[in-house]
């Protein structure tokens, strides 16, 4: 036992540190230069090596992103603050990582939208739109033939009451599988953050609107003027939105004659003027409901039956005496 | 020279590593869903295998042998064969690039893999010299590859088949490992060693 005691641990020290001198050696002789974002970029993801957003792991998906193959935003497992820090480092726009939703920029039920002959051929949008451009008045409209809530991998997308597919916020990841299968276009990616929408996809005139549709948009402009055309402008008989501009349309929702928008937000909490007012009118004139009243040089009051909770009047008031009152809630259909 | 064919041979057919003598069944089950991982992973196994057996063997012959270190043989063979994974594995990096991403992601899985270990103490208890080491070695990473090809290929038929839910995954690959093993037997006494 003594005689192989000694050379055993001497033998294994020397075999181990060799080995050991060997691989450090290595490892700085042929030491490969990276680019040492990926490493930054490393420690910021979960690490969690989980494989959702398509790399085998998270090493492999740091490297994509610096290379610019994919977007911070592929990786499933990270929250939104990451997805902030790895843009910064690496100069990209953040808001390209926004959290997007589907929207379908149709209201027209069959009640609303009339259909002019039964369509009774194959249970798919894309093969009823082959048929006239299908059986739907609207030529613009959607066919409640549920091809997006068939096509949809994780099940965000439902076939309300009125025959309309219905986008579940919480379930939908912003994919895009419905926006390329819709036959008619008419569903597009949003930020999740911006709850009001367009309701319509109509080109067509006024005219020929109110003929297939109650909810059309007949492209009178006012929901441009009413926002001051921020991130909203009219093309072609129809209001163009940049909804990625984050527009204040609370105020269109209400002023549209033909109700086209759709907000999300079933009750917009009032504003309430405090005591600090000194009556300087400003908010007055902002308001674009009228929904101010009140003489000059004294406090002033909000006609709560008239506002609609926009929130225009908050940040101009030079007093700061515009604030909020009651919940900002959502009402379950 | 007929003696080293033998060996060749037995390490590929009659005692393949997999099959056979049931070594490295993790790998087999876990890296054959698709023809192509298996493949690469089978490539990196006889590359492994041919330096871990050379290398394995001079550090027996040389070091524990002559100091009576016998007892010492996993626990070096482990060491040797960890180490020069690790150090080919730096080297590939920096000087093939290409080759470091075909075999990257298996080499680490093979370091402590047990066909590479079993491989190395059935050289002692073989008692093969320097050449015959090597030959045992390349025909144990063929038959490893061929197995695993041979499951790969069968079990990218069997996601189009219709199995009983009971059986679906695991189950059947197990079914499927055994039978092949059974397979594999009628190769016995094909040569004597």
């Amino acid at each position: 036992m003594e005689s192989t005691f000694l050379p055993a641990v001497l033998w294994l020290a020397i075999l181990g540190g060799s080995f050991g001198a060997v691989l450090a050696w290595a490892s700085q002789r042929f030491a490969v230069e990276e680019d040492p974002r990926v490493e930054e970029v490393l420690e910021m993801l979960p690490g969690v090596n989980c494989g959702g957003c398509g790399c085998p792991g998270c090493r492999e998906f740091a490297l994509a992103v610096v290379e610019g193959k994919t977007t911070p935003g592929a990786c499933v497992a990270g929250n939104s603050e990451m997805v902030l820090k790895i843009c910064s480092l690496l100069g990209l726009k953040a808001e390209d990582q926004l959290p997007m939703v589907a929207v379908v920029h149709c209201q027209g039920e069959k009640k609303k939208a009339p259909e002019l002959f039964d369509y009774d051929g194959i249970e798919d949008c894309r093969a009823a739109v082959v048929l006239a451009e299908g059986p739907k008045g609207c030529s613009y409209g959607c066919l409640g033939l549920g091809s997006c809530t068939e096509a949809c991998p994780f099940g965000a997308i439902t076939m309300g009451e009125n025959g309309l597919p219905v986008v579940d916020d919480n379930l939908c990841t912003g994919c895009g599988v419905c926006v390329i299968v819709c036959p008619k276009g008419i569903i597009e990616l949003i930020p999740k953050e911006q709850k009001i929408y367009l309701g319509c996809s109509s080109h067509d005139r006024g005219r020929k609107v109110k003929q297939v549709c109650t909810v059309g948009c007949i492209g009178c402009g006012i929901c441009v003027k009413v926002t001051s055309g921020e991130g909203i402008r009219m093309e072609d008989n129809l209001p163009a939105i940049d909804y990625r501009e984050g527009p204040n349309l609370v105020v269109a929702v209400h002023k549209c004659p033909q109700d086209c928008f759709v907000d999300k937000v079933k009750v917009r909490a009032k504003m309430t003027i405090g005591t600090d007012c000194d009556g300087c009118e400003q908010c007055k004139e902002l308001c674009p409901m009228g929904a101010i009243e009140g003489k000059p040089g004294e406090r002033h009051r909000v006609i709560r039956e008239k506002c609609v909770g926009c929130g225009i009047c908050v940040l101009p008031c030079p007093q700061k005496a515009i604030f909020t009152m009651g919940a900002v809630g959502y009402v379950k259909d | 020279m007929h003696q080293l064919f033998v060996i060749f041979v037995a390490a590929v057919l009659v005692n393949n590593f997999v099959l056979v003598r049931f070594l490295g069944i993790c790998p087999f089950l876990g890296v054959s869903k698709r023809i192509e991982t298996a493949l690469g992973m089978g490539v990196a196994v006889i590359f492994v295998m041919t330096l871990a057996s050379v290398g394995t063997h001079l550090v027996y012959s040389f070091i524990l042998v002559p100091y009576n270190l016998q007892i010492l043989e996993y626990v070096a063979f482990i060491l040797v064969i960890a180490s020069l994974v690790q150090f080919v594995e730096t080297i590939l990096r920096k000087m093939t690039p290409a080759l470091y991403q075909a075999l990257g992601i298996y080499l680490p899985l093979i370091t402590t893999n047990c066909a590479i270990l079993g491989l190395a103490l059935l050289n002692v208890i073989k008692g093969y010299n320097l050449l015959q080491c090597l030959i045992f070695a390349i025909g144990a990473g063929v038959g490893f590859t061929i197995a695993l090809v041979i499951m790969a290929g069968i079990r990218e038929r069997l996601e189009f088949s219709d199995i009983p839910q009971s059986l679906r995954g695991v189950p059947i690959a197990l079914i499927v490992a055994g039978i092949l093993s059974m397979a594999f037997l009628g190769f016995s006494g094909l040569v004597k060693l």
